[in-house]
């Protein structure tokens, strides 16, 4: 694939109650993991706006992940239910645009989970770059056909 | 033709010929418009040329009136002519706004539109495979020539710079007269303003006493297979409406006719992606926590990205789908 040489970028936006503090853990243990995670942090999994995934994505983002509490879990209740309605159907609509399903990524971490984040930014990662770059911006956006 | 009135341009590229109807619409109104302004050019309805364009001092337009997307290197070539003779540029409905329906072909490119529409579309018949060409050169050597089609549709301001937004799918008559008064009154907006009001149209609309506390939809349901109540919040009832998402302004003409919002007015000024914005809102009112439930509801909303961008996929974050997938 000649993919060998390809860092995927991606950008993970957590939540400040679990997610964060779990990656937070993760650092503090010293567990190390793949660094191409930018991360974000959001109060709530469920302050997501869908635009900040497509933002992402078209500012070169290879893969997206948003990290929240386990169902149940969530500080403000029912935050990350609304996150994973959201995910469901954004993943469905990013299909139709030509952006695979695993590039966009929904995980529960808790603030225990220092090692489950290990694993999904590994995971992740890997995946991406099996995957290759999306390359969004390789000039079809713009208006350049002219 | 030595009169002090301002010229005034209208001008077409993709679109349907709906916006030209609404300037007709305006019945009576248009004899107040052509009793203040000269229309010097206007290829739907009156014969000058291109060259009579070009002939034009630039900037002495007062206004192009411009509907339509651009998807056809000559649109781009006309609109480029028109804003460099006129003073001020409007984008004239949805489909110059935001992109519109033709807009929905930035979910393909050039080569599979061409292919479904001379070759494979049922009511096609195309034996010898002709497809139009850019250049044909004829048995006596004349070279006749098309404009070039793009793979990609654009709004207005993505060509060109824009001064206002016209929004609609057409623009209703309070608007257009609205801003044509404006404009030869010299009251106009900051530049960049879409002429309608910043706000959504549930914040207008009749039913929005008839919405429930909290909405909770089980199940979606396109128009055509339920039989719509008059009076109840179409969201309520479980069948899409852009409302929420959309500017008013349109005078919940849709909606009186018991059609749900489609969206053909774009977003307010606060939101970036009219679809994205949609579908946030949309999600959050599906009444389950349960994944498999929520999987069940996801699949009864059929092309949510045609539905969620109908009228503004050119102008949304991701513009089109990427090129190197279409088949």
């Amino acid at each position: 694939m000649g993919n060998g040489s390809f860092e995927p970028k991606l950008v993970g936006f957590l939540c400040n109650w679990c997610s964060y503090t779990g990656a937070d853990l993760a650092g503090t243990a010293r567990m190390t993991y793949a660094p191409n995670m930018r991360i974000i942090r959001v109060m709530c999994s469920g302050r997501v706006d869908p635009q900040f995934v497509l933002k992402a994505f078209k500012e070169g983002a290879d893969g997206v992940l948003i990290s929240g509490c386990h169902p149940g879990d969530c500080h403000y209740k029912e935050g990350n239910y609304k996150a994973l309605r959201r995910h469901k159907l954004l993943s469905k609509m990013l299909d139709q645009f030509g952006i695979e399903r695993d590039r966009f990524r929904l995980e529960w971490v808790s603030a225990a989970e220092g090692a489950k984040f290990q694993q999904v930014c590994d995971e992740f990662t890997e995946q991406m770059r099996a995957l290759g770059p999306l390359n969004l911006n390789g000039g079809i956006n713009e208006h350049s056909e002219a | 033709m030595s009169t002090a009135k301002p010229k005034v341009a209208f001008y077409w590229c993709a679109s349907c010929g709906g916006c030209e109807e609404a300037i007709v619409d305006l019945a009576e109104d248009i004899l107040k418009v052509t009793a203040a302004v000269d229309i010097v050019f206007w290829p739907v309805a009156l014969d000058f040329k291109k060259s009579d364009v070009e002939a034009m001092e630039d900037g002495s337009i007062a206004v192009s009136f411009i509907n339509g997307a651009v998807r056809l290197s000559e649109q781009e070539e006309m609109v480029k002519l028109l804003r460099r003779k006129s003073g001020l540029v409007v984008a004239f409905g949805s489909c110059s706004h935001l992109g519109g329906i033709p807009g929905l072909g930035n979910f393909w490119n050039k080569e599979t539109i061409f292919n479904y529409a001379y070759h494979k579309s049922p009511s096609t018949e195309n034996p010898d495979r002709t497809v139009p060409l850019e250049e044909t050169t004829l048995e006596d050597g004349k070279v006749l020539t098309l404009p070039k089609f793009y793979d990609t549709v654009y709004a207005l301001h993505q060509v060109i710079d824009v001064d206002y937004y016209l929004p609609g799918c057409a623009p209703p008559k309070h608007l257009i007269m609205n801003a044509v008064m404006a404009i030869l009154e010299g009251k106009l907006p900051p530049k960049g303003s879409v002429l309608s009001p910043n706000k959504s149209l549930c914040d207008d609309c009749d039913r929005n006493d008839s919405k429930p506390e909290k909405l909770a939809i089980t199940e979606v349901k396109r128009p055509w297979e339920v039989e719509m109540d008059n009076e109840t919040c179409f969201l309520a009832q479980g069948i899409i409406c852009m409302g929420p998402a959309t500017r008013t302004g349109c005078d919940e003409r849709c909606i009186k006719g018991n059609m749900p919002c489609r969206g053909c007015f774009g977003p307010t000024d606060q939101v970036y992606d009219q679809g994205t914005k949609f579908l946030a809102a949309f999600a959050s009112i599906l009444d389950t926590d349960d994944e498999a439930e929520i999987d069940k509801i996801v699949d009864t909303i059929h092309d949510p990205a045609g539905t969620f961008y109908r009228f503004s996929l050119p102008s949304s974050i991701l513009r089109r789908k990427r090129l190197e997938t279409v088949k």
